[in-house]
């Protein structure tokens, strides 16, 4: 009698097991929780920063909140997890967050074998070295026997691996976990040089208090277009983040801005394309499972690709960092969305 | 007993279903547990390796240095962990007042702070207030201390250098040897040899005497300061020294209070009676007291040295490269093998740790009382 009331207990525990986890899509998930889970970076001046309000900001965060505004129509509805380069990947897998949006490099493994879904490029970076001035270094092929600074858990620590044994130099890596902890450590000279994507650099330059004694170096030693991703089969959901960057890069094209967004789309416009992406013609947002005027709303709030550029990132930010090859493909960049038809 | 085989299904059940779900998640993403990827190049390098390795060896190997790494770290932490609590013990039973309440300020305040803090705090210490290198303080010109590390020369040994550890064997053999005659003599007829100061002679004067003979086959490499940093030499990083020194005193206080119990515990009534046989002081404490009070010391003294060992697994947090960072960080990371590469963690920790608790269980044996 008590043995087989034991093993109803069980059998019950094993039947629990067998129920296993079942999930809708991502976006009724969201939906119903109200707001977006959207995984940033721990602290990246013009990428991920909090303004004097507290509140996140920047180049990879207004991608949270593009999103956040296709969804909900208010930009505000997102809740930011800080992930360090070692976190990222099992906070997304574990569905800890809905996407990542922190300057993550798209690379053959990340895609093919840690099963990521890359939804394209928002920022085409390359691995950069800065030095204090007073080292007199004018090249990385001068760095024999240096102490490197790097961010342990990312690309940047193999590009470098690679990039002194193929030139038959030596070095100390010392590797660490955040960017601040790195900027703490090369700025108490702990190393010589501290390695990370330029933009990582610029931002990081920008946040010394002596910009002007510290260089970078002109080499570019790994190519690293840096992109929001979701996890691997998350299709429908992916589809959502895709085109929300997508819409931001062709309104720059186009001419849409955070201004004339709404005027533009009151009244029919020639383009026939801008009028599917206002939905006054055809069911395209419906077609993502979101509102038919998901586009505007996305650009009232955070406005096109160029605006968030010069607003976080631009020449007249702290950082200065120019558009080069992230410039529209029309100005000779490599910023390019396919159509919206 | 029912309970009993209630709890041991319960608890199988729970595990298979964890282990079964991890499957079958791993499944539904399309991938399968295997360690194949120990196998292939890991692409990263290391900056503290005692063994060969660069950015073309193979994960396994990566975590062979890693696992050196949190080794010497736990050596060099539980021999400095003993020697501070050992002094530190025995002082704080001191009757000079002074001696007696700067050990204990020194034992409250290095154990009831959180040991993460004395790491950071030491590192910190390390890399802000020491020079760089080009302003090295140097130590007779042949060591020089540098927020980067500590550079002492380094002995390059020749192949003849076999011969003086051959000599350090027979050395240590022959004192021990020593010993135990010297002991059966005392107990036979009374009488001691000066067995410490012998000994210490044959330990010392036997290797010299090969090294001599052997056309003294060893030579030092010195720091030298070029370009960026020191070049040659051996340096010990202010990463590895904060990680062993914060591990080392933090349990060294530990360590020192249980040693105090212990001495504490035997009764004073076996230091009268050493005094009442005639036994000097010092003789009193190591043939008399050590011997009872190590019974009362020596089982917690396990628990202090895993916790050492477990404890240098907060490396990372100066990014020291133990194993933790190696195959449990880096390795993971670049492959994305969380499962496997912390199982691997977990088991050689588990190994560790069963090892030092099997060496300390056989010693708390040896010098348990043998009743008659």
């Amino acid at each position: 009698m008590k043995i087989s009331k034991y093993l109803s207990i069980v059998l019950a525990v094993l039947a629990l097991g067998v129920t296993g986890v079942s999930s809708a899509g991502t976006l009724d998930d969201v939906k119903e929780r109200g707001h977006l889970q959207c995984g940033i970076n721990t602290g990246l001046t013009g990428f991920a920063f909090t303004d004097d309000a507290g509140n996140w900001q920047g180049f990879d965060v207004a991608l949270c909140q593009a999103v956040a505004a296709a969804v909900f129509g208010d930009a505000s509805a997102v809740k930011y997890t800080n992930l360090t380069g070692k976190t990222r990947f099992e906070a997304l897998k574990a569905g800890e967050v809905d996407m990542l949006s922190r300057n993550t490099t798209w690379t053959y493994s990340r895609d093919v074998d840690l099963k990521l879904t890359f939804l394209g490029v928002n920022y085409y970076d390359g691995q950069g070295f800065i030095v204090p001035a007073s080292l007199g270094v004018s090249s990385a092929t001068e760095l024999e026997g240096a102490s490197v600074c790097i961010q342990t858990g990312t690309t940047t620590e193999l590009n470098l691996a690679d990039f002194f044994r193929s030139n038959n130099m030596n070095y100390e890596p010392v590797p660490i976990e955040t960017n601040e902890e790195a900027r703490n450590s090369y700025l108490a000279g702990r190393c010589d040089v501290y390695t990370t994507d330029r933009s990582g650099l610029a931002a990081t330059r920008a946040s010394l208090d002596d910009p002007e004694n510290h260089v970078v170096l002109p080499e570019i030693i790994s190519k690293e277009p840096l992109g929001p991703l979701v996890r691997h089969g998350d299709d429908e959901w992916g589809d959502i983040v895709r085109w929300a960057l997508n819409v931001l890069i062709i309104a720059e094209e186009k001419g849409i801005t955070k201004d004339n967004v709404r005027a533009m789309a009151a009244e029919t416009q020639k383009d026939a394309e801008l009028n599917r992406m206002f939905g006054t013609e055809g069911e395209y947002g419906a077609m993502l499972g979101l509102s038919a005027d998901w586009v505007v709303n996305v650009l009232a709030a955070v406005g096109n690709y160029g605006e968030i550029f010069e607003q976080y990132l631009g020449v007249n930010t702290d950082i200065g960092l120019a558009r080069g090859v992230n410039a529209l493909w029309t100005d000779g960049g490599l910023i390019y969305a396919p159509p919206y038809r | 007993m029912i309970i009993q085989i209630m709890v041991i299904v319960i608890v199988l059940t729970l595990l298979g279903f964890f282990i079964r779900n991890t499957l079958n998640n791993l499944e539904l993403l399309g991938r399968e547990a295997g360690y194949g990827f120990l196998f292939t190049p890991s692409n990263y390098d290391i900056n503290q390796h005692l063994i060969e390795y660069n950015s073309r060896s193979t994960h396994l190997r990566a975590t062979i240095v890693g696992l050196i790494n949190t080794g010497l770290v736990a050596i060099c932490g539980i021999v400095l962990a003993t020697i501070i609590g050992f002094v530190a013990g025995v002082l704080r039973l001191s009757s000079n007042f002074l001696i007696n309440r700067i050990v204990y300020a020194f034992v409250e305040f290095s154990r009831n702070v959180p040991v993460l803090l004395w790491i950071l705090l030491w590192h910190g210490v390390m890399v802000h207030s020491l020079p760089h290198p080009k302003q090295a303080v140097t130590i007779a010109d042949v060591s020089f201390l540098t927020n980067r590390g500590f550079y002492v020369p380094k002995p390059l040994l020749e192949p003849m250098f076999w011969w003086v550890a051959v000599a350090l064997v027979i050395g240590i053999a022959g004192a021990a040897m020593f010993a135990r005659y010297s002991q059966k003599r005392q107990e036979a007829t009374g009488q001691r040899y000066p067995v410490i100061w012998i000994n210490s002679a044959v330990i010392i004067v036997l290797p010299l005497l090969a090294y001599w003979m052997a056309g003294s086959p060893a030579t030092l490499e010195m720091p030298v300061f070029k370009g960026f940093n020191f070049q040659g030499g051996l340096v010990l990083t202010p990463e590895f020294l904060a990680l062993t020194l914060a591990l080392a005193v933090y349990t060294g206080a530990f360590i020192a209070e249980i040693v105090r119990a212990g001495i504490l515990a035997v009764s004073h009534g076996q230091t009268e009676a050493a005094y009442a046989l005639g036994l000097k002081s010092n003789w009193t404490m190591r043939l008399v007291i050590l011997p009872q009070a190590l019974r009362v010391i020596v089982p917690p003294m396990i628990s202090q040295y895993l916790n050492l060992t477990k404890n240098s697994s907060l490396a990372i947090a100066v990014g020291y490269m133990d194993v933790v960072a190696t195959i449990g960080g880096i390795s993971l990371n670049q492959t994305g093998r969380a499962l496997e590469c912390m199982s691997i963690v977990l088991s050689i920790y588990l190994c560790i740790s069963l090892l030092i608790s099997a060496f300390m269980n056989w010693y708390n044996k040896k010098i348990s009382l043998v009743e008659r």
